[in-house]
C-alpha cells in the first residue's frame, strides 16, 4: 500500500490494490481477465468519485495538508513559462517560507508570491514548514508594490498553517508586517488574486490575502485558527478537532456562502497531489481568466470594488427590536 | 475631579441604556481581581500582592498606587478617562451580533456578556472632545469576550474610521483585545482584519491622523490589524501585547521566554511603538499631539 494515502481512501486503495495483484496474475499465469480488470477500474473510479463528493470538513483539511500536495514553487514551475524567484526584504533577511519573484505566463508578466513549505523532513525545517516571519511579509510588500510600479498583476498562492509564533518574529513585529500588508493591499493599484492551494492558516495567510478575487483549491481550507487551537479552547480536547473542523465553517463550499471567496478551482481526482500537471492547468486557466476580467477595469474601478467587497464582510443585526430582560 | 473619575459616567450615549455602576465592576475588569475576596471593598493587585481599596484604586485611575500596575479598563472608564466632560456621542450601539455559522451556544454567549457588560457587544465608539479637540473615537472593551474582533466590532470600527474620514477628524482607536479575531463568527472574523485595516489605507490616503493606543491585552487579529497602524503607535505601561499568545510560543519554540517578553517596554525597545505613557499622562500627551496636529493642518490651509 502506499505509505501517504489517507484513512478515508482505505476502501480505495484496496481496491486499487486488488487491481495490481489481478495484473500480475494474468501476466504470471497468462490468462486473459481484462473483462474483469476494467469491471474493477471502472469501480473505483466510482468509489472515488463517491469518496471525494461528499467529503468532510476535517478530511478535506487532510488533503490540504498532504505532504505530497503540490507547493507554491511547484505551480510556479508549471503555471509560467519564466520564473525569476527574488529574494530578501532589504531590512532583515530572506524569508524561505514566505517566496516570491517575477514571471511570465505567455504573454502576461506577473509577480507571484506564496507561502512555500517543504515536502521532506529537511525541506520543511529550511521552509519552516511554510511559516513566516515578518521578514517574509515585508520581503512580499516589497515585490507587490514593485510589481505596482511596473504594472504587473499579482498572484499570491496562500498556503501555511499560520505566522510564525516565535521570539524573533515577536521583536520584529510580525504583528505588524500582517497589518502593513492587509492596509498597503487594499491599495495596490494593479490586480490581486488570491489562491489558497493547501492551508489557509488565520491572519499568516490573510497577511498576502486581501485581492480583488480569493479562490480557494477544491480540498483547501480557510479558516480564523487552527481546528486542534480551536478545539483545545473550546472544549479542552484536540481530539475534538473533528467536531470545530466542521464548526469554523472552513471549506470553499462555506466560505462562498459567507461571501468570502469568490470562487473554487476544481482539482484533479483525488486531490491536486494526484497529478500535478493537470492541478496547474486548471489552476492556470482559472487565472488567466480572473485577470483578463480585472484587466478591464480602470484603477478606480478596481480599488473601489476592492475595498467594498472588504467591506461588505461581516454578519450583523442593526435596529434590532430585541430587548434583554436583564438589562 | 480625580477623586470623582469613576463615580458617574461622564458621556451621553444615544440610544444605549445606562446602568448604574457596581463597584464590583472594578474587580470584574482587572485580571489581577481575586475573586475570592470576602466583599468587594478591596482588591489585590497581582503584581505586587498588595491589598488595594476599590475606591482608592478608582481614585488612582485603576492604577496600583504601590507598584504602578495598571488594571484594565473598561471601555466606558477609558472614555470617562480620556474625553471632556458631557462630550461624548456614541453611535451604531444598537448593533449586535448574530450567529452566521450556528456555532453551538454563542448566543448564551453573547448574551451572558451582554448582560455582565451592559455593551451590545465589545467596542464602543462615537465622537468626542480631548482637550477641546473633536476625534473619532472607539475604545475596546477586553471584558466581552476577550474584547475579541467579530463582526459587529469589525463594522462599528470601520464606520468609525469612515466617520473620521467623512468629518475629517482624526482617530483615535483604544485597543485591548486577547482574544484577537472572534473564533465563534469564524471567517468572517478573521476578515474584519482586512476590513478594518483597507478601512485605515483610505483614512490614511485622505490624509488623516490615526493614534492607536494599545492596551493590557492586545494580541492576534488586534494586533494584527489596526492596532498596529497608527500614525503614532502608544501604549500603557507594563500592557501585554504581541501577535501570538506566550504559551504558544513557549510551546512551538521549547524555551522559556526572556523577561519582559511582550510588555509595552519590550515593544518600545524593538521600535514598534512610539511611546509608553501612564494612563495619568494620557489625555495630556493625546492633547498635545493633536494640537500640534491641528497647527499641521491649519498651516496648509493658509498655505493654499
Amino acid at each position: 500500500m502506499p505509505s501517504s494515502y489517507l484513512d478515508f481512501e482505505k476502501p480505495l486503495v484496496e481496491l486499487e490494490e486488488k487491481v495490481n495483484e489481478l495484473k500480475s496474475f494474468m501476466e504470471e499465469k497468462d490468462i486473459d481477465l481484462t473483462e474483469e480488470l476494467e469491471r474493477l477500474n471502472k469501480r473505483a473510479k466510482v468509489l472515488q468519485k463517491e469518496i471525494f463528493s461528499s467529503l468532510e470538513p476535517w478530511q478535506i483539511l487532510q488533503i490540504a495538508r498532504h505532504p505530497e500536495r503540490p507547493t507554491t514553487l511547484d505551480y510556479i514551475e508549471l503555471v509560467c513559462d519564466e520564473f525569476i524567484e527574488l529574494h530578501g526584504d532589504r531590512q532583515f533577511s530572506d524569508d524561505k517560507a514566505l517566496i516570491g519573484g517575477i514571471g511570465r505566463i505567455g504573454d502576461l508578466p506577473v509577480t507571484v508570491i506564496g507561502h512555500q513549505k517543504g515536502k521532506t523532513t529537511k525541506d520543511n525545517i529550511e521552509r519552516n514548514f511554510g511559516m513566516a516571519h515578518p521578514e517574509g511579509y515585508r520581503k512580499a510588500l516589497r515585490l507587490m508594490k514593485q510589481a505596482e510600479k511596473f504594472n504587473r498583476p499579482i498572484i499570491a498562492l496562500v498556503n501555511t498553517p499560520g505566522a510564525y509564533p516565535g521570539v524573533g518574529a515577536e521583536e520584529r513585529g510580525q504583528a505588524e508586517a500582517i497589518a502593513r500588508n492587509m492596509m498597503e493591499m487594499a491599495g495596490i493599484t494593479v490586480p490581486i488574486i488570491v489562491v489558497i492551494i493547501g492551508e489557509g492558516g488565520s491572519g499568516g495567510a490573510l497577511g498576502i490575502g486581501v485581492g480583488d478575487k480569493v479562490l480557494m483549491l477544491e480540498y483547501t481550507y480557510y479558516s480564523v485558527c487552527s481546528p486542534e487551537a480551536c478545539a483545545a479552547i473550546l472544549w479542552k480536547d484536540a481530539k475534538e478537532a473533528e467536531t470545530a473542523a466542521k464548526a469554523l465553517k472552513i471549506t470553499v463550499k462555506d466560505l462562498m456562502k459567507l461571501g468570502i471567496v469568490d470562487g473554487v478551482v476544481p482539482e484533479p481526482p483525488g486531490g491536486a497531489h494526484k497529478d500535478y500537471q493537470l492541478s496547474a492547468q486548471l489552476l492556470r486557466e482559472e487565472i488567466l481568466k480572473e485577470i483578463k476580467k480585472l484587466d478591464k477595469l480602470n484603477t478606480e474601478e478596481l480599488l473601489e470594488i476592492r475595498y467594498n467587497k472588504f467591506r461588505n464582510m461581516g454578519q450583523i443585526k442593526e435596529n434590532s427590536q430585541k430587548i434583554l430582560s436583564e438589562l | 475631579m480625580l477623586k470623582d473619575f469613576f463615580g458617574k459616567s461622564k458621556y451621553v450615549t444615544v440610544e444605549r441604556k445606562s446602568r448604574p455602576r457596581r463597584s464590583s465592576e472594578v474587580e470584574e475588569s482587572g485580571r489581577e481581581g481575586k475573586k475570592e475576596m470576602p466583599d468587594d471593598l478591596w482588591t489585590k493587585c497581582k503584581e505586587c500582592k498588595e491589598i488595594i481599596f476599590n475606591k482608592k484604586l478608582a481614585e488612582n485611575l485603576k492604577v496600583c498606587p504601590n507598584c504602578g500596575n495598571h488594571f484594565r479598563l473598561t471601555a466606558t472608564e477609558r472614555i470617562s478617562l480620556l474625553i471632556d466632560e458631557d462630550k461624548f456621542e456614541e453611535y451604531d450601539a444598537d448593533l449586535e451580533a448574530t450567529n452566521p455559522l450556528g456555532f453551538p451556544n454563542y448566543e448564551e454567549k453573547v448574551e451572558k456578556y451582554q448582560r455582565k457588560t451592559g455593551l451590545k457587544d465589545a467596542v464602543i465608539t462615537g465622537i468626542g472632545d480631548i482637550n477641546g479637540h473633536t476625534v473619532s473615537l472607539a475604545a475596546l472593551d477586553s471584558r466581552f469576550l476577550m474584547g475579541s474582533m467579530n463582526s459587529v466590532v469589525g463594522e462599528k470600527l470601520t464606520r468609525a474610521i469612515e466617520r473620521a474620514i467623512d468629518q475629517k477628524l482624526p482617530l483615535i482607536i483604544v485597543a485591548g483585545g486577547g482574544g484577537g479575531a472572534r473564533m465563534y463568527e469564524g471567517m468572517l472574523s478573521l476578515m474584519q482584519m482586512a476590513k478594518t485595516s483597507a478601512a485605515l489605507k483610505r483614512l490614511e490616503q485622505a490624509g488623516q491622523l490615526f493614534i492607536s493606543i494599545l492596551t493590557d491585552p492586545t494580541y492576534g487579529g488586534i494586533s494584527a490589524s489596526f492596532a498596529s497602524l497608527g500614525d503614532i503607535n502608544i501604549a500603557e505601561p507594563g500592557a501585554k501585547i504581541g501577535f501570538a499568545g506566550p504559551r504558544v510560543i513557549k510551546q512551538t519554540i521549547n524555551r522559556d521566554l526572556p523577561e519582559g517578553f511582550q510588555t509595552a517596554e519590550f515593544l518600545l525597545k524593538y521600535g514598534m511603538i512610539d511611546k509608553v505613557v501612564k494612563r495619568s499622562e494620557l489625555k495630556n500627551i493625546l492633547g498635545k499631539i493633536l494640537n500640534i496636529h491641528e497647527m499641521g493642518s491649519m498651516r496648509g490651509e493658509t498655505d493654499a
